[in-house]
């Protein structure tokens, strides 16, 4: 931003975000003006477009790396691979969560129009190249998560929930923001490249002091240990579909956060941030595992388990390298497709005035229904990371990285907590398929065709990514160059 | 420099000693004879319905939360303004676009029946 | 002249004021909403201080996007405020502990 003559931007580059902002409005007016009392014009052109941005941002950005509008937005690879996850995994969660916001009276136009301009923040946050920028990307996603959260009204508990994260996750911002103001003051300039260079060629306690305040507010964004505590209340308190939401796409969205911002932009400082992340990742697989074996509610469960695969994407960060981001982003995309479908599940056997959220609700799935039954085994399997699932590999590939840095009893520990991690996991397979339900006969799976048809395909490309690994690891790779 | 400001001083002075005078003369001065109808609160002739403490209606919030923000977004016409000769025909488009979403906010806020008090 | 750590100090003691407002208050959430203000006031602060030492003037830019989001921020906790006194007739902090586990 500097007082140079004023030069118009390269807006074909940008068009991903343009024609989600163009789609967002338009749910808005249509929603506004179909009268429709299942929103069904909303969910179609909302569905709809999130398909075509994915479409338009492999078209528009694949194979590019270069910055436009000043510098403050760039175009790559990883871009890329993050944006196209976060709109299928938005598709996905549009598709499971129809039946169970109607049936609950919760189905509005503001459920699609909140979450796309989500969406379109956690796209902001990928391709952003400045702080300003991240910003703006980082307060769009979050401002409208606070009031998904919020939208099960007369709840006390949705309430809370979103109270707790919207004063939690406005803390956290001003943690980053506090510290993004050092970082300015210590490099003089906004642009992450900038800073990069400035970062390179001095060190100085303002720098230090400003990554410190950084990584906590990612840190908390994340939901990683010791900046957890809002996590398992609002996964328990959010409507399932908004926790499906959160617990994948935007921890998707961060990642990208991180890389942008601490693994790029503080490149030069990874001998100061190494530590933090380290410790983070292993308090992370640490309480995750220890509070997730004594959970009796799944989505509770899911919440702290979540805190175990958190550590893993940050063990891939620690290294620094190439490798070890392509194996944290590898991570993250097939940890949250897979969480995606077992939030459909518990989402499919919910109904009218009855959640599917404790465990005993799975017991005997099996007799019930077959097919959920084995994708549930697949989810959990993977999940746990047994070989020859998803999970197995993108556990190798971070486990891999932390060995080539030189970090070996991160990586010891982070095996021992994937063993850990198989008690609770598999106690559900085994309740699903070795336990007698209740004796009224546990909850049946409801939903329409088109819901079963997209979690079954779901759990089919999380089995299929567990046998063929090699073309998205290939990506996520090349992602880094 | 600082002689400039006397006849402010003397202006604040004089003020405050006239208004302090005149206080001071009615304490001294003028009768008293207080009873309770003089001390009840007075609210144009009756007796006062409730306690003046008393809770806003919450629809004032909402009211306050529409003005909020749309207020704030205006605040960004004022610097465009200003650099409206450099930006030239791009910037003119770029603030056209942002009063359109500002307009589509507007519409919605509208049509949901947020501006209606009853 | 005041020198720019003089201007860094007091950031500094307006952030960790609103901090302790978020950890310290036990009462009512409208305070967690002021102490939340608080904190983006003094990143506001640092901002300034350093655009003006700097010369630079992205740093202000910064500060009026940062103004505008808090805006934002605040409507949408206000709101969140009334859906959680609708539904539990209390906004005390203290109420705030249903969920345990």
């Amino acid at each position: 931003m500097t007082t140079d003559a004023f030069e118009i931007p390269n807006l074909t580059l940008a068009l991903p975000e343009i024609w989600m902002l163009g789609v967002a409005c338009l749910v808005l007016v249509v929603d506004l003006f179909s009268g429709d009392r299942d929103h069904t014009p909303a969910y179609w052109v909302a569905q709809l477009g999130l398909l075509s941005a994915a479409l338009i941002t492999v078209q528009a950005q694949w194979g590019l790396d270069v910055t436009t509008f000043d510098g403050n937005y760039v175009a790559d690879a990883m871009a890329v691979v993050l944006k196209v996850t976060v709109l299928l995994l938005t598709f996905l969660a549009f598709a499971y969560s129809r039946d169970y916001l109607r049936e609950r009276g919760m189905l509005r136009g503001e459920f699609y129009l909140l979450s796309l301009f989500s969406t379109l923040g956690m796209m902001v946050i990928i391709s952003a190249h400045s702080l300003l920028v991240l910003y703006l990307g980082v307060e769009l996603m979050s401002l409208s998560l606070y009031a998904l959260v919020a939208m099960r009204r007369g709840s006390p508990a949705a309430s809370e929930a979103a109270m707790k994260y919207f004063v939690l996750g406005a803390l956290a911002s001003g943690m980053l923001l506090y510290g993004m103001s050092m970082l300015y003051g210590a490099t003089g300039s906004l642009d992450l490249a900038a800073i990069t260079d400035v970062a390179a060629a001095e060190s100085r306690l303002l720098l230090v002091f400003g990554l410190v305040f950084t990584v906590v507010g990612v840190a908390f964004k994340f939901g990683a240990v010791p900046f957890h505590m809002w996590v398992p209340d609002v996964y328990q308190g959010a409507p399932t579909a908004v926790t499906l939401f959160i617990a994948t796409a935007s921890k998707v969205a961060a990642v990208g956060l991180f890389i942008r911002l601490i693994g790029e932009g503080l490149e030069p400082l990874h001998g100061d941030w190494q530590n933090m992340v380290l410790l983070l990742a292993v308090a992370s697989i640490l309480i995750g595992n220890t509070v997730a074996l004594v959970q009796t509610n799944i989505k509770r469960m899911l919440a702290y388990s979540t805190f175990n695969h958190i550590g893993f994407i940050f063990l891939g960060f620690v290294a620094g390298s190439a490798e070890g981001y392509g194996a944290s982003m590898f991570y993250a995309v097939t940890y949250s497709f897979t969480v995606a479908a077992a939030f459909g599940v518990i989402m499919l056997l919910s109904r009218q005035g009855f959640e599917a959220e404790n465990l005993e609700d799975f017991k005997g799935l099996n007799e019930r229904s077959p097919l959920f039954a084995l994708v549930m085994l697949l989810l959990m399997v993977s999940l746990t990371g047994i070989p020859g699932t998803v999970g197995f590999y993108a556990k190798w590939l971070v486990i891999r990285s932390v060995v080539d840095a030189g970090v070996m009893w991160a990586a010891v520990f982070a095996v021992i907590g994937a063993v850990v991690g198989a008690f609770y996991y598999l106690r559900v397979v085994r309740l699903c398929y070795f336990d007698q339900p209740e004796a009224e006969g546990g909850p049946q799976p409801s939903g329409s065709g088109g819901f079963r048809f997209v979690l079954a395909a779901n759990g089919l490309s999380v089995l299929l990514l567990g046998l063929f690994p090699g073309a998205l690891v290939a990506v996520c790779m090349a992602a880094f160059g | 420099m600082l002689a400039e400001y006397v006849p402010i001083l003397l202006f604040i002075i004089v003020g405050l000693g006239l208004g302090a005078v005149l206080i001071v003369a009615g304490f001294i001065l003028g009768p008293r004879r207080p009873d309770e109808e003089k001390l009840s609160p007075y609210e144009c002739g009756f007796e006062a319905f409730e306690d003046s403490r008393m809770r806003f209606d919450v629809r004032y919030y909402l009211v306050a939360l529409l003005f909020i923000i749309f207020d704030l977004e205006i605040a960004f016409l004022f610097p465009w303004a200003i650099v409206l000769d450099e930006v030239g025909l791009f910037g003119v488009a770029a603030m056209g676009l942002f009063l359109v979403i500002l307009l589509i906010g507007f519409l919605y806020e509208w049509k949901k029946g947020a501006l209606e008090w009853e | 002249m005041i020198e720019l750590s003089e201007f860094l100090v007091l950031g500094a003691i307006l952030f960790s004021l609103g901090m302790a407002g978020i950890f310290l208050n036990r009462k009512n959430a409208i305070v967690l909403l002021m102490s939340i203000e608080l904190i983006l006031l003094a990143v506001n602060f640092n901002f300034i201080a350093f655009s003006t030492f700097m010369g630079d003037l992205a740093g202000q830019v910064f500060v009026f996007f940062i103004l505008t989001v808090a805006a934002a921020e605040s409507a949408i906790g206000l709101a969140i405020l009334v859906t959680l006194f609708r539904s539990s007739d209390s906004i005390d902090v203290a109420d705030l502990d249903t969920m345990k586990g």
